[in-house]
């Protein structure tokens, strides 16, 4: 198939879901159908995509003909694709989880077509290759979750959106204005051109600053330390279906935009925002968030902790910056984003079956459905980092590019939030799926009483089944997954051929006719 | 030029600060609204200020005349504001919602809401 | 509020005047200052002025489709008006123009024009009609009948 084709269609598939959902409000049945053909559809075509890279390397589309850096590129590498395809797994994944887990009214109120828009925002983030419209897209994606956070207006919801809502916009301004520094600093908002151009900034504390712009904008979405506390009071208020396509997937856009920009881009003074700056961050993330969720009492409020925690590990990667270390970072997000996402849908399980998402009014789940318990000890265990599953390879790693960078204290760090995540897991084993306490009051309340199983609940069964699936699959063939992540990690460690995919020959860069009067190299805003 | 509008960026974005750290969600709606303008100002100068024609194509000619201003800046201001409407839009019915079920624009009551349920 | 027949007057003038200026806007957009999205506003704002002076519910059938309709409209024409470069084997998202007997010349940025207009018009109103359907006294309150249509809650 054309190159370019399959470069559009991861955005133009859920856009035309979107606009024919929002066509069929009131056909709720045709609605879950078009959402799950487009989220399958881009399933298939990021597969298609990862086929042609690895042919023919990266590819770039410019739209509208008009040649990067003039125009507006899609850029497709490893990253990615893996990205595209990681997302369109939880995307086919929330489509089936959603027709028994959503209810009439939501659907009424837009469900559907906000749930494309989102798709649509994230596919968008991973294949722009350009600054400005990395934000046109980030904005896609937060108006649609927004919407999607509130819909269906609950007390619980409006409180959590408010705070949501209202961080995020401060992280947008945040963006703008880093994405404003650089043009003004380097004359283009190609990412491709900017990793040229930034590298001869004569003022490197200058271009250091505005990384710090950006480190605080993508860490308010990365949900970073000390930026994070907007992600545990809302994460847990929509229905199951929502926050775990939210847990799964918009944090790690952020992390996405932070690897890409600090592979990319800010690469001129790695001492400081790398060893120190993201070092800090990681490990300040990781015990954070663990502790966080300690202290909780609600399925997803633990979860949501453990998200914080998670991201740390991430960034962990980044900020070791040692090529192993980046191959770390990349099979965490795969490893973490199917994991985490099939733990929420667990949750929605748990409280259809046993009344509530309290974990003082859960218990016994385990007697009554082994199953389900089955399945929440794949993803469980594999996010504490239990051996052989997903998120031991993943921790292994990271720890190992760790040790060989000299960074002991963050993989002494990692290794400790590994013992307390298997504490947290625990404690929902022990809570919702193991017998109640002794305590003759609780086992009084209303909690005890048990839904029987539907249709509905058993279709929720099937997509946790598949990404438990997945998380076994990545644990026996965790080789072909580490060459994927190592492919891309190559890619990260030398943007060279990142920069010749989009920039290609250097005479059609110096086409005068969009080239801009500014004093581009002269480095720096202020420069006389 | 510049350097007065530094000065004006400025004060803008101390009045957004100010207002962002108010209880009342319906000021730190406006102090967003405040600093989103701040930072197209901040676009916009950074852009370059020059007194300069408006950069449209002449019929039949294929680049903008010389001397025009910088189109790119403009658009993405244009881009910006566009968006920033929207949010706004969206952040002031949100505001109004969570002020119908909760009775209050109190960000201190919803501190209190999410620890009530844990 | 009540009704003021100087605004129900002035709105029944000034209505069709700002769709019709709202138009001229859109379609001066290519060549000159205007557009689909600053035409778009104008348009919402004439309706908002006709909710005004005679409510929601008058304003809602004086629109005949149900805005969200024309969102979903406006999306679909920009992305048709996209997607067409494709079928000619040019890239997505260019312009092409054609020119009509008349020296009329389309293209599709016009087409694109056309539907981030309707989209404006269409989100710009849904709000309007979703903070009124929830009682801010903006707009007219008698002659509303008990059931008011199901509103999306921030769509």
């Amino acid at each position: 198939m054309d190159a370019d084709l399959l470069l559009i269609l991861p955005l133009v598939l859920p856009l035309a879901a979107a606009v024919l959902a929002l066509l069929f409000r009131n056909v709720p049945r045709v609605q879950a159908g078009i959402n799950l053909i487009s989220m399958s559809g881009v399933l298939a075509v990021s597969l298609g995509l990862l086929a042609m890279i690895n042919e023919q390397g990266i590819q770039s589309f410019a739209s509208g003909g008009w040649p990067a850096p003039f125009g507006i590129v899609l850029v497709a590498d490893y990253l990615s694709v893996i990205m595209l395809i990681v997302s369109a797994i939880i995307g086919v994944a929330v489509a089936v989880y959603a027709i028994p887990n959503i209810d009439a009214e939501r659907v009424h109120f837009g469900f559907y077509p906000f749930m494309n828009l989102l798709m649509l925002g994230i596919n968008g983030s991973f294949l722009t290759g350009d600054l400005f419209n990395l934000y046109v897209w980030f904005e896609v994606m937060l108006i649609s979750s927004f919407v999607l956070i509130v819909l269906g207006n609950t007390e619980d919801q409006l409180a959590g959106a408010v705070k949501y809502v209202m961080i995020n916009l401060v992280s947008s301004l945040f963006f703008l204005t880093g994405a404003g520094l650089v043009y003004g600093t380097a004359g283009t908002l190609n990412m491709a051109e900017l990793a040229l151009v930034l590298n001869e900034v004569e003022s490197s504390g200058l271009v250091t600053i505005i990384s710090m712009m950006f480190l605080i904008s993508f860490g308010i979405k990365a949900a970073l330390f000390p930026l994070f506390f907007w992600l545990p009071a809302s994460y847990h208020t929509p229905p199951a279906a929502v926050s775990a396509f939210f847990a799964g997937l918009l944090t790690k856009v952020g992390v996405y935009a932070m690897i890409r920009v600090f592979t990319l881009l800010f690469t001129q003074d790695i001492g400081y925002t790398h060893t120190t700056m993201l070092m800090w961050v990681a490990g300040l993330t990781m015990v954070t968030g663990v502790l966080g969720a300690a202290a909780q009492n609600d399925f997803r409020r633990v979860l949501s902790f453990h998200i914080v925690s998670q991201i740390g590990y991430m960034i962990m990667g980044l900020a070791i910056y040692t090529p192993l270390a980046l191959i770390g970072a990349v099979f965490y997000i795969i490893h973490h984003i199917i994991v985490k996402a099939n733990l929420f849908l667990v949750s929605g399980v748990a409280q259809r079956l046993g009344g509530s998402f309290s974990l003082k009014k859960l218990k016994g789940l385990y007697a009554h459905h082994p199953g389900l318990a089955i399945l929440f000890l794949i993803p469980a265990f594999s996010l504490a980092g239990f051996p052989p599953l997903s998120g031991f390879w993943a921790k292994l790693v990271l720890a190992k590019a760790g040790i060989e960078a000299g960074a002991y204290g963050i993989v002494a760090v990692a290794i400790a939030v590994g013992l307390f995540t298997m504490f947290s897991m625990t404690k929902i084993w022990v809570k919702a799926f193991l017998p109640g306490s002794s305590d003759p009051d609780a086992a009084e309340n209303d909690a005890t009483e048990r839904r029987p199983m539907t249709m509905g609940t058993r279709l929720m069964y099937v997509p946790i089944a598949a990404l438990a699936g997945i998380t076994i699959m990545i644990s026996v063939f965790a080789g072909p997954v580490f060459d994927l992540a190592e492919r891309s990690a190559n890619e990260l460690s030398d943007s060279s051929a990142y920069i010749e995919a989009v920039l290609g020959h250097e005479e059609s860069a110096a086409d005068p006719y969009t080239r801009l009067d500014l004093d581009r190299r002269s480095g720096g805003v202020h420069a006389p | 030029m510049e350097t007065l509008l530094a000065f004006v960026i400025g004060a803008l974005v101390a009045i957004a600060v100010y207002q962002l750290q108010r209880r009342d969600l319906v000021r730190m709606v406006i102090g967003i609204v405040i600093l989103s303008n701040a930072v197209n100002l901040l676009l916009f100068t950074l852009g370059r200020m020059t007194r300069a024609e408006a950069p449209l194509i002449e019929l039949g000619a294929k680049l903008p005349p010389e001397g025009s201003a910088n189109p790119l800046s403009q658009a993405l201001i244009l881009t910006a504001i566009v968006i920033g409407f929207g949010l706004l839009a969206f952040s002031l019915v949100l505001v109004y919602r969570a002020y119908r079920s909760l009775d209050t624009v109190d960000a201190q009551d919803f501190v209190e809401l999410e620890f009530d349920d844990a | 509020m009540r009704l003021s027949l100087i605004l129900r007057t002035a709105a029944r003038l000034l209505v069709p005047l700002m769709i019709l200026f709202s138009v001229f806007l859109m379609l001066r957009g290519h060549n000159e200052a205007g557009g689909g999205f600053i035409g778009g506003l104008v348009s919402a704002s004439a309706f908002a002025l006709y909710a005004m002076a005679y409510g929601t519910q008058d304003a809602r059938r004086a629109l005949y489709a149900d805005p969200r309709t024309l969102m979903a409209s406006g999306v679909g024409i920009a992305l048709v008006s996209a997607l067409i470069p494709l079928f000619s084997g040019a890239p997505f998202f260019k312009g092409l123009w054609t020119t009509l007997p008349g020296g009329v010349k389309l293209g599709t940025p016009i087409l694109f024009d056309i539907g981030v207009y309707l989209l404006v018009v269409g989100m710009t109103l849904v709000v309007i009609y979703e903070l009124d359907d929830d009682g801010l006294s903006l707009f007219p309150r008698d002659n509303r009948p008990g059931t008011t249509p199901p509103s999306s809650p921030a769509a």
